[in-house]
Parts: C-alpha cells; sequence; structure tokens
C-alpha cells in the first residue's frame, strides 16, 4: 500500500530558518546586535581607554585629534570610549526587562485566548485599562516612589510591556484555538496547563520572536528616555540617554560630537534590532 | 472546422523555485471548439489549475513558460501586450473560481459589484443596472432588487456562486473558465448550479473549460474530458467514452477507486492506485504514470509513448488496447460481518439537544436525537450542511455540553455532558478523526510523539509497552517506521489522515467519530483510507458513526443510517433501506441529487428555496416548506409527525405511510 516512503519535504521550521540566513536585513541586524553585545560584555576588546578618565585640558578634543578618535567631552573624557561602554546597562536592563514582558505577556495571553469567556473579559479589561497609560508617566511615577534601581527599571518595562505581549499573544491562541489538534487534545483527557504551553506555545513561537524583536527596540528606547532624565543610571555615567542629557548643551557652543556619537549609538541599535524584526515578520507571516 | 475557442499547443511550463525550474505542465495539447464544453480532471497536484490559468495568463509571478503556446479566440495569449491582455479578459474570457466568499468582495453590496462588471466594458450605469438586473434572472435569482442589495455574507454559498457566474457572464464570453466552481457546496446546491451551467451553455452557446476533481460532476456536464496526469494529458475523448470504455490505466484507475453502484464494504474492498503523483518538476523520461500502472513493462521504462488514438478515445500508452480488452481486475471481496444488535447497544443517545446563544436569542441546533450505535456497527449521518451532522457528533464527544434532558449511555453508563466532567475511561472511549488532518495534527509534532502522548496518556500505557504499541498502531494504519520521525508538513494528504487516524485509535476506543475524513483526499487517497476504516473496523470491532456528505461512500462504509435535517432525525434505518427506498422525501431529494460516473439521467427531485435558519424552524414538519411531497390540506405545516417506527427496525418522521413513500429506481 503505502510502504514507499515520499520525498522528504523541509519542515515550516527549517524552510523559516533557511529563508533568514538568505535574508540580508536579517543578517545586518544580527551584525549591528552582536557589535553592541560584544560592547556590552567585553568593552575593553575594543577600546583601551577609560570612560571615566577626565583630562579637563583635553576638554572639548575634535575628533581625530591627538588620538580621539571621536574626541572628547566637557570633562576632557574620551567619546568612543564611552560610547561603547554606554552600552553595557542598556544592553543589560532592555533585554531583562522584554524578557520578564515576553513571560508575563505570553501567560497572560495562553490563558486569555485558550480559556477564554470570563477569564478573558477580566484580564482584557484590564490590560486595556493598562495600555491606556502612557508609559514614560508610569515609570516615572513607579521610580519616584521605589527605589530607582536596575531591578525597578527591569520591572517597571517588563510590566508596562506585557500587557501589549498578552494581546499578540492571545490573538495568535484565539486563531490556533480553532485548530483541531486542540481539540484532538482535549479528547486525550490533556489539562489546561497541557494544551496551552505543549501543544499551543510552540506553535505560536513566530509571533511571540516578532513581539520580542520589536519590543526589545522599544525597551532600548524607553530605557534610553529614563535614563536622560535622569532616572536608572548615576551621573557621569557613559550610558547613551544619560551622555546625551549631559552634553547636549554643548551642541550651542559647536560641539556636536559629544552629544550626537552616543545618539548614533543609540540608533544603530534600535535600527539594528528592527531590522531583525522585520526580517522574522516577513518570514512568519507568508 | 472553425478556429476552435481555446487551443493549447504543446504547453511547457515551470514553476521557479529556488533557481531550478521546476516543470508543472509538460507539453499539453488540447482544443476547445466553440460552444463545446471540456472537461479536465485529474488529482491535485496534476497541473489542472495551473492550465486554467495559463488560459488567461494570470500565473504567478515564479511560472515560466518554457515553449509552446496557447490561442484563445485566435488570438495568442503568452504574446499579447499588457493592454490587449486587459481587453480580452474583459471581453473574451471569463473565470469562475472555487470558493465563492472568496471571489466577491465582503465589503460592497452585490448590487455595485455586479454592475462593475458591466461598466468596465463602458456600459453606462442606468443601462448596467438594468442588464445586472437581466441577467441575475439568467442565474435563476427570483427577486435580483433584493439580492443586489444585499453583502455576499448575508447569501448563502449556492446564491454567491451564482452571483460570481452571473459577473462571469456580465460580459457574453466566448469562453467561460470553472475551477472547482462546485467544490465545497452541498449536494442538493451542486445539482442547482450544474443545472445552471447547463442552461447557460445551451442558451448563451459559450465555450466552457470545466476543471475538477469529481468525475461524475465532470460527466454529467462537458462534451469531451481531457484526463491530465503530472502535466501531461494521458487520455481523451467524449465524456461518455472515457468515462464508459476508459484505456489508459491512470483513468480506469480512478474510476475504480470510487464506490459507485451501491457498493458495500462487506461486498468489495475498494481499489487503489498505488504509490503517489511525481513531485513537481520529477524527472519523468517515459511514461508519466509508468510507476504506479500495473501493466508496465520493459517498453514503458525505455520508449516515450506516442499520442495516438485509438478508436474514439486518443491516448498515451503503449499498452491501451491490451488495458481496454483486460477483463476487470481481480476484486477483492469484503468481508461481511454480523452485528449483533441483539445486545445492548455500545452507544445510546436519549433524546439529545443542543441549543446555542446568539444576539440574546437561541436556537437549538439538536433537537431530541436518540440513535443507538452497537459494536462493530457503521451508522453513516447525512444531511446538508447546517442539519446539525457536526454539532450532535461535538456533543456527543462532550466538547460542547448537551442540553439538560437528554442522556448518552457508552457502554450502557449515562457519560456527563462536557469532557471536563468526564473521566479519563469515557473520554478514551470516544474518540474523532476530523476532517482536515492539517488542522487535526500539530504540525509541530512529529508522528511518533503524537501518537505516544495519546497511547501514554490517555491509553496509560508503561513505558515498557510503548514501543511495541506504537508499531502495532502504526501497522494498523500502514504507515511504517520511516514514518515516525516526520512531521506533518513532510506527509501527503493520504499519510497524514492515517496518523490521525492512528492518534484516534490509538487509545483503544469503543467508538469513533469520523466527520467527513475524506473529503479533503483525492479519489484514489479516498479509497485506500475507507479500506483502511474498514479493516481497523473488522480487526477492532470499533464501532464507527460516519458523517459525510458524500452520500456514496456513506453507502460504502455504513450499516444504518441516519438522515438529519435541521438538527431533528428525519429517518434511521438499514444502508440498503435507505438508499434503495422507501426513503423519507428528504432523502429522496438527497439521493436525486447525485450525479453518478454512469450518466444516468434520473429526472431530479428539486428543492425548492434554502435550507431555513434553525433559529426561526418552520411550524409542524420542518422540511414542509421545500418537501416535494407535500400533502394537501395544512397537517405537513402544523403538526409535527412523530417518529414511527418502521418494519425493518428503523424509525421515519414523515405523514406519508411508510408503504406510500418513494422508492428509487
Amino acid at each position: 500500500m503505502t510502504s514507499e516512503t515520499q520525498p522528504i519535504a523541509k519542515t515550516p521550521s527549517q524552510e523559516m530558518r533557511s529563508q533568514l540566513l538568505r535574508s540580508k536585513t536579517f543578517l545586518l541586524g544580527n551584525l549591528g546586535v552582536a557589535f553592541w553585545a560584544i560592547c556590552a560584555i567585553a568593552p575593553g576588546l575594543i577600546v583601551n581607554r577609560d570612560p571615566a578618565e577626565q583630562n579637563l585640558i583635553k576638554k572639548w578634543t575634535h575628533p581625530f585629534t591627538d588620538g580621539f578618535v571621536l574626541g572628547t567631552d566637557r570633562s576632557g573624557r574620551d567619546v568612543l570610549s564611552r560610547a561603547i561602554y554606554g552600552a553595557r546597562e542598556i544592553m543589560f536592563i532592555a533585554p531583562a526587562a522584554t524578557i520578564l514582558g515576553v513571560v508575563v505577556g505570553v501567560m497572560l495571553g495562553l490563558m486569555m485566548g485558550y480559556l477564554g469567556r470570563v477569564v478573558d473579559d477580566i484580564l482584557s479589561r484590564i490590560i486595556e485599562a493598562l495600555i491606556s497609560l502612557p508609559v514614560i508617566l508610569v515609570a516615572l511615577l513607579a521610580l519616584t516612589v521605589l527605589d530607582a534601581g536596575r531591578a525597578t527599571i527591569i520591572g517597571v518595562i517588563g510590566f508596562l510591556f506585557a500587557p501589549l505581549i498578552a494581546r499578540t499573544v492571545r490573538a495568535a491562541v484565539l486563531a490556533e484555538r480553532n485548530l483541531d489538534y486542540v481539540r484532538c487534545a482535549e479528547l486525550s483527557g490533556e489539562n489546561s496547563l497541557y494544551v496551552m504551553f505543549v501543544e499551543i506555545l510552540p506553535n505560536i513561537f513566530g509571533p511571540i520572536i516578532v513581539e520580542f524583536t520589536v519590543r526589545l527596540g522599544y525597551a532600548v528606547f524607553t530605557m534610553a528616555g529614563l535614563s536622560f532624565i535622569g532616572f536608572g543610571t548615576q551621573p557621569g555615567s557613559p550610558d547613551w540617554g544619560r551622555t546625551i542629557f549631559d552634553e547636549r548643551t554643548s551642541l550651542l557652543s559647536n560641539v556636536w560630537w559629544p552629544s550626537i556619537i552616543p545618539a548614533i549609538a543609540l540608533a544603530s541599535l534600535v535600527v539594528s534590532i528592527n531590522l531583525i524584526a522585520d526580517a522574522i515578520q516577513g518570514v512568519v507571516d507568508k | 472546422m472553425s478556429e476552435p475557442t481555446l487551443e493549447f499547443e504543446d504547453l511547457k511550463l515551470a514553476y521557479m523555485v529556488r533557481g531550478t525550474a521546476r516543470e508543472v505542465l509538460r507539453g499539453v495539447s488540447f482544443a476547445i471548439q466553440a460552444g463545446e464544453a471540456y472537461g479536465l480532471v485529474g488529482e491535485s497536484g496534476c497541473g489542472k489549475s495551473t492550465a486554467a490559468y495559463a488560459a488567461i495568463r494570470s500565473l504567478p509571478r515564479n511560472a515560466r513558460v518554457l515553449s509552446g503556446a496557447v490561442r484563445l479566440a485566435g488570438r495568442d495569449v503568452l504574446s499579447l501586450k499588457k493592454n490587449e491582455l486587459r481587453d480580452l479578459r474583459a471581453n473574451t474570457v471569463s473565470m469562475v473560481y472555487q470558493d465563492p466568499s472568496q471571489a466577491l468582495n465582503p465589503t460592497i453590496r452585490v448590487g455595485p459589484q455586479l454592475i462593475e462588471s458591466f461598466t468596465v466594458m463602458g456600459v453606462d450605469k442606468h443601462e448596467a443596472l438594468k442588464r445586472s438586473t437581466a441577467i441575475l434572472h439568467k442565474v435563476q435569482i427570483a427577486d435580483p432588487d433584493v439580492v443586489m442589495d444585499r453583502f455576499p455574507h448575508q447569501l448563502s454559498g449556492g446564491m454567491q456562486q451564482r452571483v460570481v457566474i452571473a459577473m462571469a457572464l456580465a460580459c457574453d464570453p466566448k469562453l467561460l473558465i470553472l475551477d472547482e466552481p462546485t467544490t465545497g457546496l452541498d449536494v442538493t446546491v451542486e445539482a442547482e448550479v450544474l443545472d445552471l451551467i447547463r442552461n447557460i451553455r445551451t442558451e448563451y452557446g459559450t465555450s466552457v473549460l470545466f476543471i475538477s476533481h469529481n468525475l461524475s460532476v465532470v460527466r454529467s456536464i462537458c462534451d469531451k474530458v481531457g484526463v491530465l496526469y503530472a502535466g501531461k494529458l494521458v487520455e481523451e475523448g467524449s465524456a461518455q467514452n472515457v468515462f464508459e470504455h476508459a484505456v489508459h490505466p491512470y483513468t480506469i484507475g480512478l474510476l475504480k477507486c470510487l464506490p459507485t453502484h451501491g457498493l458495500r464494504k462487506d461486498a468489495q474492498r475498494l481499489s487503489t492506485i498505488p504509490g503517489f503523483l511525481p513531485s513537481l518538476g520529477a524527472d519523468l523520461p517515459t511514461c508519466v504514470f509508468v510507476e504506479r500502472c500495473s501493466f508496465a513493462d520493459e517498453t514503458c521504462t525505455t520508449e516515450v509513448p506516442l499520442w495516438r488514438s485509438l478508436g474514439t478515445s486518443s491516448v498515451r500508452c503503449h499498452h491501451a488496447e491490451k488495458v481496454a480488452g483486460s477483463p476487470a481486475e481481480n476484486e477483492i471481496a469484503g468481508v461481511s460481518v454480523e452485528i449483533n444488535r441483539k445486545i445492548k447497544p455500545i452507544l445510546e443517545l436519549v433524546n439529545v439537544s443542543k441549543s446555542f446563544h446568539q444576539g440574546g436569542q437561541s436556537f437549538k441546533a439538536v433537537q431530541d436525537v436518540s440513535l443507538s450505535l452497537y459494536a462493530g456497527e457503521t451508522l453513516g449521518l447525512v444531511g446538508e450542511s447546517g442539519s446539525g451532522k457536526t454539532t450532535l457528533a461535538h456533543t456527543l464527544l462532550g466538547l460542547h455540553a448537551a442540553d439538560a434532558g437528554g442522556k448518552i449511555l457508552c457502554d450502557g453508563k449515562e457519560l456527563l455532558p462536557g469532557r471536563r466532567r468526564r473521566t479519563l475511561e469515557q473520554i478514551r472511549a470516544i474518540q474523532i478523526v476530523f476532517q482536515n488532518p492539517d488542522s487535526a495534527l500539530n504540525r509541530r509534532r512529529s508522528v511518533r510523539k503524537i501518537i505516544t502522548r495519546t497511547l501514554r496518556h490517555l491509553a496509560r500505557v508503561t513505558p515498557e509497552e510503548i514501543e511495541s504499541r506504537l508499531r502495532s498502531v502504526i501497522a494498523a494504519v500502514r504507515l511504517t517506521e520511516g514514518h515516525l520521525d516526520m512531521r506533518p508538513g513532510q506527509l501527503s494528504g493520504g499519510l497524514k489522515q492515517r496518523v490521525a487516524i492512528a492518534r484516534a485509535y490509538a487509545g483503544q476506543p469503543r467508538v469513533m467519530v469520523c466527520d467527513e475524513p475524506t473529503s479533503s483526499l483525492d479519489v484514489s487517497v479516498q479509497a485506500a483510507i475507507l479500506n483502511l476504516l474498514a479493516d481497523i473496523q473488522r480487526e477492532s470491532n470499533t464501532s464507527y458513526l460516519f458523517i459525510s456528505h458524500d452520500l456514496r461512500v456513506v453507502r460504502y462504509l455504513s450499516d444504518r443510517i441516519a438522515v438529519l435535517y435541521l438538527g431533528r432525525i428525519m429517518e434511521v434505518g438499514p444502508a440498503e433501506r435507505v438508499f434503495d427506498g422507501p426513503h423519507h422525501p428528504y432523502t429522496e431529494a438527497l439521493l436525486s441529487a447525485v450525479t453518478s460516473t454512469t450518466g444516468s439521467t434520473t429526472s431530479r427531485i428539486k428543492l425548492e428555496g434554502e435550507i431555513p435558519s434553525s433559529m426561526s424552524p418552520p411550524s409542524g414538519c420542518v422540511f414542509h416548506t421545500r418537501c416535494p411531497r407535500r400533502l394537501e390540506g395544512d397537517i405537513c405545516s402544523t403538526v409535527e409527525p412523530p417518529l414511527m417506527a418502521t418494519p425493518d427496525g428503523g424509525v421515519m418522521r414523515c405523514h406519508i405511510p411508510f408503504e406510500k413513500l418513494g422508492g428509487r429506481v
């Protein structure tokens, strides 16, 4: 009868992987993110000047002079070193906050989408209420009331992102829930946790990864925004948002590099992340 | 003879997949004369639709014409300029697609959409409106003004398809291309749409290219038929000849796969075509069918069979004479199994109802259904879509809770409504095979994982025994060990359905609900699956509740049949009686709507109007609004007939006495 095996086609996930690897935007984005990740983990590999080392005599040195490739700032600190070291804080906090948001969001979304009815109604209302609050205001409030450390920032960003992620996940679960394999699992006597996390979850990895990358971009922005207004980082820290705030006045004296360089660094990270998000989205939506 | 309306000349077409050309059409030649209806048949993946799209040059971006030509009304379609092509599509040819709900814009009312198909030809608005009304009359829509004011979703599938056909006719085309126009419609609606297409042909004299996998439908519509296999025509001839005196082994195989002539599982196994359709772009240097052909010999693998005429048909086969002359292949007899109906039934439904609530209104999708199912028996469940077949099955499985008042008994014990309140043992007793295996199998899991999980969790098989049980389950559904580590996406439709059956069967259920298990499959695959289901039943004594809209399939597998209409039982009886009569007027109408490959044109009983909404079911007998045998007086419209016992142990819901109900000629 059917003893012959058929020519083997690729599974959808293999197909996606090979499509991603052939996508230029995906590779470019990864290159950017990888660069900043190395900067965050081992900045000493890239630059050898201490970002905190002050030298007031050499204040506002122009780029490409005296061995300062990107010049110095108002305290004579090396702009290049500061830009590289500036990735440290953000490359830890933004991913951590996003992971927190995704974990909470996925759990909420699975419950809303799969359990439906009352659970969905109640959680949806709460989530809508949360989404309607401006992110930066809630963050400010939380950071003022609570101790403004790393943990708080991660918690606040994660907490604010979770509802958005939950909504995306809920929509994906609703589409899956109507497929018969969910029915089959239920008719095998599987409990809800098993159906949600073992049967459905692997099938919605695509949208979750897209959501993760998109939110990561936002998290970087939010984090930079918070440090720009002085939260989460200590004065003098090379963090990009903080540096842009500290050095922005030099722009008036036609000294652009101390503030524009960290801005470019920030932009390049966000653009890289979004390139990855775009590429994944393109493959997932196909 | 004047020039043909459509002519394909040795068309070779390929799809570019990652830089390599994969041939889809391997040299297709045929011609459709003016006023002729040409049917293109073949299994999915053989290139039917590609041929249709090539005729209007509406091909995907990665399609490449390698050689050959397509001429439509004397013009070379493949070399036309863009505006000439648009002109051709606007005035000379129209296409009707499979799914009418996707062919209509859901946000625009039917009227403006239809009027647009006239205004694009330069007709002014006022005139276009007049013509739209007229054309809706032509497609037998009684009140065009009402229909034009509706949105597509407010029309039934049959009505939508009429509107699409009306739009196609707007330009008075020379050629009408119909791509599976009735697939997905109920038999009764299908019959109406086919009638309509026949009328249009006689009235307009339009040439028709009719694409379908359904041989009977093609037989009833077309003058000439071409059988396509792996991108090559293997046989062509008049419809009558091809279906009655097929000469190509593939055509013969296809025809034999069908459970026709009242064939039943205990009388004969269905023939199948072994093997698979070659993959897209596979290297087929000689005969395209050689790998699956039982007549193949040395010559077939070394020499290309030429296109030659044999009597009245043309065929591409070395051995056509031998094939045509050979006696019917040794048919394998089925095994009849005695069903003991004296013992208690495995499953009993007593007055089961299921209501749904929608917009503050509640309606009964299933009402007071009582059925019983005995060990090793198949109960067929038939009815149009919306008759409550699937709702009943889901209620039985506990996927949604039945209304209070009814009872579901399995092995004499009452099952609580809703699966969450049932024990694992009770859940295990009733399993289901869904229609679409793509949806029923988790695409992220290997076949091994899917079956093992059911064995371990549902059947509570110990870890030591898992391997041996897994082996016996896949052997039962005729899969091999090589399939175990594949994901569903890597398997063909038929193999996927086997995995779905394996999953349902793994827990050794007492009852298996089969919800249209073969309707998404090709006929040759369908035959293999039906054989498999019959085998499993015989070996394990499992009972089936078999739901299908294909009455021949139901007849093949079922011992008894229940007919549902608007959620109510119309009749239940032994399969032979329900099919041969006397039968309920509704069953009679359903049966007469079935087209057959033998082409016998028994006068069809027309069902008037649409299936009423279960929100407001008709008074009295729910079928009286469409019943062709409605009694004089108002008994049918006021009094709901009770279910009366019939002499053969079944039941019947009709005011007409059993003896006076119609039998089949």
